[in-house]
């Protein structure tokens, strides 16, 4: 029978690959919104596994609230790339400087 | 090897070889089809786990809605994807150094820590209240009652990315000619021009 620890080790790799795709990626802002969705997916993976196993709902009820924000997120997250789109004429992360740190 | 044991390892299989594939691919519409890829295994390992209600949930916001978004911003936005290749795997040792001192970290707290839910007594919502309902109607049960004010609160959350976004991309052009209907109503006879025009000629206004 499937383990709780088979997947949080299969949520623990999607969140690094998340990771691993926000410091790899360097050319398109895109990219870096679809890696953040992966780690939402990770999260969500997480909470079910453990309302599964634990036998409790409230899991999958976190779920729904991540699912409901990672769905505002990617909306704004998109509508400031149209509108960057439309100023600056490109989404090369390594053009976004004008806020110099 | 039993059927769910089998099952977990092909979503999971798929899942990561998609989303390796979201992250490196060189064209962002492939990305956004291997991110689809993902949420639909993602939704079997959801029904594995008894969790039905968000499986459909997953396939039906996240490729449905949120994908197809991705999916038209990227094709919208025509940007040149094939310029300046040369620096790819310029952060690729920066990268994968995060990456991997992630998964040693995750690895390590998972050995370290005996997770032991056997003994876990405080169960807020355990399985065995809803025995005699579907998935769905247990999250209902839940949701509407108790988290009642997280539920109205995503509301308002996703209100406001609506407003947001919708203020965000909204632009003035000039030379777009509106109706504007207190103009419209405001006119009268006394100020409006009437002109004789003659059959095949025009008239200057």
């Amino acid at each position: 029978m499937i383990q709780l620890e088979q997947f949080l080790i299969l949520s623990s790799l999607i969140f690094s690959i998340g990771v691993i795709g926000i410091f790899l990626n360097r050319k398109n802002v895109i990219i870096i919104l679809m890696s953040v969705e992966l780690i939402l997916l990770a999260v969500n993976i997480n909470l079910v596994a453990f309302s599964y196993f634990l036998g409790d709902l409230t899991g999958q009820i976190f779920a729904l609230f991540v699912l409901t924000v990672a769905a505002a997120e990617a909306a704004i997250g998109l509508a400031i790339l149209v509108v960057y789109n439309r100023n600056a004429g490109n989404i090369e992360i390594e053009n976004i400087n004008s806020l110099k740190g | 090897m039993t059927a769910p044991l089998l099952s977990f390892y092909l979503f999971s299989a798929v899942i990561l070889l998609s989303s390796l594939m979201v992250i490196s691919s060189k064209n962002p519409v492939h990305s956004v089809l291997f991110l689809i890829l993902t949420f639909f295994n993602a939704a079997g390992l959801f029904v594995i786990l008894h969790a039905e209600f968000l499986a459909m949930i997953l396939i039906i916001v996240y490729v449905g809605a949120v994908a197809v978004l991705f999916l038209f911003v990227v094709m919208m936005l025509d940007i040149n994807f094939t310029k300046g290749k040369e620096n790819v795997l310029q952060y690729m040792p920066f990268g994968l150094f995060i990456g991997a001192v992630f998964v040693c970290e995750l690895i390590i707290v998972l050995i370290n820590s005996k997770l032991d839910l056997a003994n876990i007594q405080i169960l807020s919502n355990p399985f065995a209240k809803f025995s005699n309902m579907t998935n769905t109607q247990a999250l209902g049960s839940v949701l509407y009652t108790d988290y009642i004010l997280y539920f109205q609160l995503s509301g308002v959350i996703l209100l406001v990315a609506m407003i947001g976004s919708i203020v965000l991309t909204l632009r003035d052009r000039t030379g777009v000619r509106r109706q504007i209907i207190g103009e419209q109503l405001e006119r009268n006879s006394s100020s409006t021009v009437l002109k004789e025009v003659e059959s095949g000629e025009g008239v200057d206004i």
